[in-house]
């Protein structure tokens, strides 16, 4: 070591702005959700999706410790999570199970438009209600014809006197099958627009959609629309501003989901850890033969990145930081991919089994491939997060 | 923040979308053919980390962000509620 060398004292005491860790609250916090997750979620979550459905028993179960009420502020009745811990409960949720991990995600969305673009009777009308479990939530914006491209949405909101006449088709809604309430988008008059429809209003159908690869037990629906008339008043925000609700909620599903798929990570390494402990071939563990072990590092190292990136992204929308959505970008970017690579490398290790039901490790792969397309495709992130650095570059560039 | 540095901001958020084109104070944005769907969420991110403000829903009608000068007279507004 150089004379140079920090002073010790400077070695073991960092500054405190490169300290990052949970607080006392936060980690009891992610001790129950894993404890919740280990009891309830991870020993049933196969069932669930064989069986494509979430029993409603777990949905209420999950109602029950009102974490379904996360983004939802305690005078509203809610859990009023900060963001880490909002994000350290889709980890949890996501390690047992993605398709429940979604719930949280969408019912969340739709909570936090509600509080952050609802009206006050709206507020008052939903957010108990949401906080509890009570209703469900949705989000629905994806259509047959329209992804990544939101601002092209077909399902037309006609102005009648005072209510609008819905007409469109909504597709692959998660939980759309079970949800009480819907933020719908639409366009009036060219404008994008965004609305809560409730379930059973006239003139609105749900049809359960199957067949999915994966988060199978996520109960997809298409939501049909078929001259609903609803009122002026279950708008979000005025007509122009409807892509502006979405894209402000996105954010938050974005930050849900890549939390979740730090999950699926985790949940990669403990499965292959468990089984090449076990699993005996050549005489020894296969944990002990280094072409598993090159398996097992690279899970274990992505997953520490995926978790950190995405803590730090909650930790940056905590603070206010105007940088957390671009930062929600690259941690959810590196989180989905790094859970493709780790489920891909878990089947592979677990060889045959890896292919069976009997083994989670397939499950896990079906769901990571979602993972990439949902919130915001992989080739989204990509574009998105590659403007913003070239933007910063010419900022950078110019100021000079 | 004085209502001539408020205009100057908007005026050069806005002239960043509306390329080539002189808008005075109270043409329509929207109706100049320059921006899109996405832009009146740019708008409303803008304002809000720009000015500090938080646009509530009622906040959110085109009336208060169709021209430069509704846009400043709306971020007046909302910073005196806020003192």
């Amino acid at each position: 070591m150089s004379d140079t060398a920090l002073a010790p004292e400077a070695a073991v005491a960092p500054p405190a702005a490169l300290r990052m860790e949970l607080g006392p609250a936060q980690e009891a916090a992610r001790a129950a959700f894993r404890a919740y997750v280990d009891r309830e979620v991870a020993p049933n979550a196969g069932a669930w999706d064989r069986a494509a459905e979430t029993p409603r028993a777990a949905v209420d179960a999950l109602a029950a410790t009102g974490w379904l009420g996360a983004v939802v502020p305690a005078e509203h009745g809610g859990a009023g999570m900060d963001w880490v811990t909002f994000g350290l409960l889709n980890e949890e949720l996501g390690r047992g199970c993605s398709s429940i991990r979604s719930l949280l995600t969408v019912h969340s969305m739709a909570s936090y438009a509600v509080l952050r673009y609802g009206s006050r009777a709206q507020k008052e009308r939903w957010l108990p209600r949401l906080a509890r479990g009570e209703a469900i939530g949705a989000f629905a914006l994806s259509e047959p014809n329209v992804g990544s491209d939101a601002s092209a949405v077909e399902t037309v909101a006609v102005a009648d006197g005072d209510d609008y006449v819905l007409s469109g088709v909504k597709k692959w809604t998660t939980y759309g099958r079970i949800a009480d309430v819907y933020l719908v988008f639409a366009k009036a008059e060219g404008k994008p627009i965004a609305f809560l429809v409730e379930r059973g209003t006239p003139g609105f159908e749900v049809r359960p959609l199957g067949g999915i690869t994966g988060t199978r037990a996520s109960m997809l629906a298409e939501l049909r629309f078929d001259g609903c008339r609803v009122p002026k008043e279950s708008r979000i925000a005025g007509p122009g501003f409807g892509l502006a609700v979405a894209v402000s909620v996105l954010e938050v599903g974005r930050y849900s989901v890549g939390c979740g798929t730090v999950g699926i990570v985790r949940a990669c390494l403990d499965a292959s850890l468990a089984y090449a402990t076990r699993r005996v071939q050549f005489g020894v563990p296969i944990a002990q033969h280094q072409l598993v072990q090159r398996r097992l590092a690279d899970m274990a190292t992505e997953y520490r990145a995926a978790h950190w990136l995405c803590l730090r992204a909650g930790w940056l929308r905590d603070a206010g930081d105007p940088s957390a959505a671009a930062e929600t970008f690259v941690a959810k970017y590196f989180a989905s991919q790094a859970a493709t690579r780790a489920a891909l490398d878990a089947v592979q290790l677990h060889g045959a089994h890896g292919c069976s039901e009997e083994y989670p490790v397939e499950r896990y792969l079906r769901d990571s491939r979602v993972m990439e397309i949902i919130e915001g495709s992989t080739e989204i992130q990509q574009v998105t997060i590659a403007g913003n650095e070239i933007r910063e570059h010419e900022r950078q560039d110019s100021s000079q | 923040m004085s209502e001539q540095e408020i205009k100057g901001k908007v005026r050069e958020f806005v002239s960043r979308f509306v390329r080539g084109h002189e808008l005075g104070e109270d043409d329509d944005i929207f109706a100049t053919g320059f921006v899109n769907s996405m832009f009146a969420m740019q708008l409303v991110q803008f304002v809000e980390t720009s000015f500090g403000i938080t646009c509530e829903s009622e906040d959110l009608e085109l009336d208060n962000f169709r021209s430069i000068g509704a846009i400043t007279r709306f971020v007046e507004r909302k910073l005196g509620v806020a003192a």
